[in-house]
């Protein structure tokens, strides 16, 4: 396809979503992705190269990035950003959590009032904005979960498609717990099928979820859901190995297409009337920071200067508990109960923050053995493995999931010296925790181990809270925003400064809600893909 | 993020070619270490899985997994094994100067000789070697009629049907 209508940059959670409607409404969509295009077959119960090797994710080697905790450090190469790298990006490899966030995630800055040194801001958009967009994507890519059972949710216009998962001992115990406590436990909403739905067949309970790719397609990715969607319209086609290092603009400011580099690393030009960035939290502002011009001399999309800005990461803690009997949490989907209980942030606290928890098992066998143990027992050696022929089938976690503020020193920029193997300026990272999102993580550990010490654990451990240098969630590097001086794109995701163009993923967070974000990412594609369709149909783009 | 995600994404990253590779060679035979060194190797790992009623890093086969992952997906760290085997060697005869080898080392010599190395690095690679090869897919060499998941009660079938585990019952 030479002449198309529309590129979409990344082919994850929201630019599977954003092809899918694009070609759908009968636009020419390119869908330029970095990685290759993976079915399947090539998904596997390898437990030494997917949890290992990591071949889903982005390889450090190749495209290294440098941290710094604050802008007066030196920043060093070391691995601070971790993303799915191939056709359905990080929703072909994710947990499958998939929970909507709370009417309160939008206006937590005019309920709570101001942090001082924060970004902290209500979004553009509230919950009702959002809302048919939620019930859009779980009925589109297949959602499990029962409706009313949380008591802190927001209000649904339509319930779960698809029954919650069957319950695992974790959850079982979980519940247990939190029961006992007076708590409000419920099923955990997947991004896997419990039954067939419009021609997928349903989960097996392999157990082999997150970090793994579904071999069944019973994991709702986009790889999985929309991507074949798309292309079976025939208006889309999926270009996997397609490394995009620069968007093209004109002198009158506007974008004309992608420059990419191809499989054999030669550079391509693929012209569209317009660009869907779609590429994560940490290419999308460095892809913009690459394509500066003498138009736009602080890279693309940047009059406010925020792109890459206000970087929000995945914070939280766990816990883990032991069992008398086996509870075999090996088997099927990660996480089968959650705990909402502490997602408000209330201030008796004595600092801002909320989260929700999880029951889950978080790991595969060579995995625990290496650090599923607890610290204070031996590592090896003949009571080591007495130990972890009784811990592994006995074993549980929970996890917390934990809001992280903004914080406009927290940033994805491009590093000076160091280059990734095409050549291109590596990201580098600059991220610090705010003391409130620490003291959070910990007041939600210490609930955790509550939790499950009233289930009756024999025993639990922790890793306790510690510095966050590292992130699979990215947020917040390109915020959505009423105001062009305080945000890159506006509240359909169009950037400010260029008509064009549109920015829609996890970058256009204004808070991190308290994480699980890939359901509101996809939410706020499809409300994006929408409006989008609107506008083309009518000329103004 | 939690420790396992986090530590997975920051593990190193292989070509799949070479992971492919690791799963064609047969099984029983060295292609990388010598018979001697091999028995060096194998007398260490023993000790960080010993076979007592169970079945531990030898009977597993290890020592074949090294072998092979190190001529695979791990060949860079050949130099590792060297460097570290020298220092182990080093180590022992400080420790125990009358001694000709590791494996000719009592237990308690053996255990002791670990003791006083495992907070280096050599160690902490041999340990992830010795539990990947214990607990790994057997096609890479180790894990010998699934001795390692047998130990640990992982049942390894494709598909389960709930219950899956005792307390399910209660929900």
């Amino acid at each position: 396809m030479q002449d198309v209508d529309f590129i979409v940059i990344g082919s994850g959670a929201a630019g599977g979503v954003v092809a899918k409607e694009l070609a759908t409404a009968g636009f020419r969509v390119v869908v330029l992705e970095q990685g290759p295009y993976l079915r399947e077959k090539d998904f596997t119960h390898d437990e030494i190269k997917f949890n290992f090797q990591s071949p889903l994710i982005n390889n450090h080697k190749l495209q290294p990035n440098t941290f710094r905790r604050t802008e007066s450090e030196e920043a060093k190469v070391q691995r601070s950003v971790g993303y799915g790298r191939q056709v359905g990006g990080g929703s072909v490899h994710y947990a499958a959590n998939y929970w909507r966030f709370h009417e309160i995630d939008f206006i937590e800055r005019s309920r709570w009032g101001a942090i001082s040194g924060t970004g902290f801001a209500d979004w553009p958009i509230t919950y009702a904005d959002l809302e048919p967009y939620y019930t859009k994507a779980e009925y589109d890519l297949g959602i499990s979960g029962l409706a009313g059972s949380n008591p802190f949710d927001s209000w649904r216009s339509k319930p779960y498609p698809l029954p919650p998962m069957p319950v695992k001992s974790s959850g079982v115990l979980f519940e247990r717990g939190a029961k006992k406590l007076g708590l409000h436990p419920f099923p955990a909403p997947l991004a896997v099928l419990s039954q067939p739905y419009r021609g997928r067949a349903a989960c097996v309970h392999c157990g082999f979820c997150a970090r793994y790719g579904c071999e069944m397609g019973a994991k709702s990715s986009s790889l999985a859901t929309v991507i074949p969607m798309a292309v079976h319209t025939g208006f889309c086609e999926i270009r996997p190995d397609s490394y995009v290092r620069k968007i093209q603009t004109d002198d009158a400011g506007r974008v004309t297409g992608a420059l990419y580099f191809d499989r054999d690393r030669k550079e391509v030009f693929q012209k569209a009337k317009a660009v869907v960035l779609c590429a994560n939290g940490a290419e999308t502002p460095r892809l913009l920071l690459l394509s500066k011009s003498n138009r736009f001399p602080q890279g693309l999309a940047n009059s406010s200067g925020l792109v890459g800005k206000y970087l929000m990461f995945d914070t939280g803690g766990t816990a883990e508990a032991m069992f008398e009997h086996p509870l075999n949490d090996f088997k099927s989907v990660e996480a089968t109960r959650l705990v909402h209980d502490f997602y408000d942030a209330d201030p008796k606290r004595g600092f801002y923050g909320g989260g929700g928890m999880d029951a889950r098992f978080n790991f595969n066998p060579i995995s625990f053995a290496l650090r599923g143990m607890p610290r204070d027992m031996p590592q090896w050696g003949r009571e080591f493995k007495k130990n972890l022929a009784e811990y592994f089938s006995r074993t549980m976690t929970s996890m917390s999931h934990a809001t992280c503020l903004p914080l406009e020193q927290n940033s994805i920029s491009l590093d000076p010296q160091v280059k990734d193997d095409w050549g291109v300026p590596a990201i580098r990272v600059t991220f610090q925790s705010h003391p409130d999102d620490k003291a959070n993580a910990k007041f939600l550990l210490d609930r955790q181990l509550e939790i499950l010490e009233a289930a009756g654990a024999r025993k639990t451990w922790t890793h306790g809270v510690w510095d966050v240098t590292a992130s699979v969630h990215l947020m917040g590097t390109c915020r959505m925003g009423n105001n062009p001086a305080e945000s890159v794109v506006d509240k359909y995701h169009r950037a400010h400064d260029v008509p064009n163009l549109f920015i829609v993923d996890g970058s256009s967070f204004v808070t991190s809600g308290r994480q699980q974000p890939t359901c509101t990412i996809q939410a706020l594609a499809y409300r994006a893909a929408d409006h989008i369709v609107k506008s083309a149909r009518v000329g103004k783009i | 993020m939690d420790i396992s995600r986090r530590d997975w994404f920051l593990a190193s990253i292989v070509a799949w070619e070479e992971i492919a590779s690791a799963q064609k060679i047969g099984p029983s035979a060295l292609h990388h270490f010598d018979a001697k060194t091999a028995a060096e190797i194998e007398a260490l790992v023993e000790q960080i899985l010993p076979s007592d009623e169970t079945p531990g890093a030898r009977e597993a086969g290890v020592v074949y997994f090294i072998d092979r992952a190190l001529t695979t997906f791990d060949h860079d760290r050949q130099e590792d094994y060297r460097q570290g085997l020298r220092e182990v060697q080093a180590r022992r005869q400080t420790l125990f100067p009358e001694s000709q080898s590791i494996a000719k080392l009592t237990e308690p010599q053996c255990i002791e000789l670990l003791q006083a190395v495992e907070r280096s690095d050599f160690f902490q690679l041999l340990r992830f070697h010795t539990m990947a090869g214990f607990l790994g897919n057997p096609s890479y060499g180790g894990n010998r009629d699934h001795v390692g998941w047998k130990l640990i009660g992982f049942d390894h079938k494709m598909f389960y049907q709930p219950p899956f585990g005792y307390y399910d019952k209660e929900a």
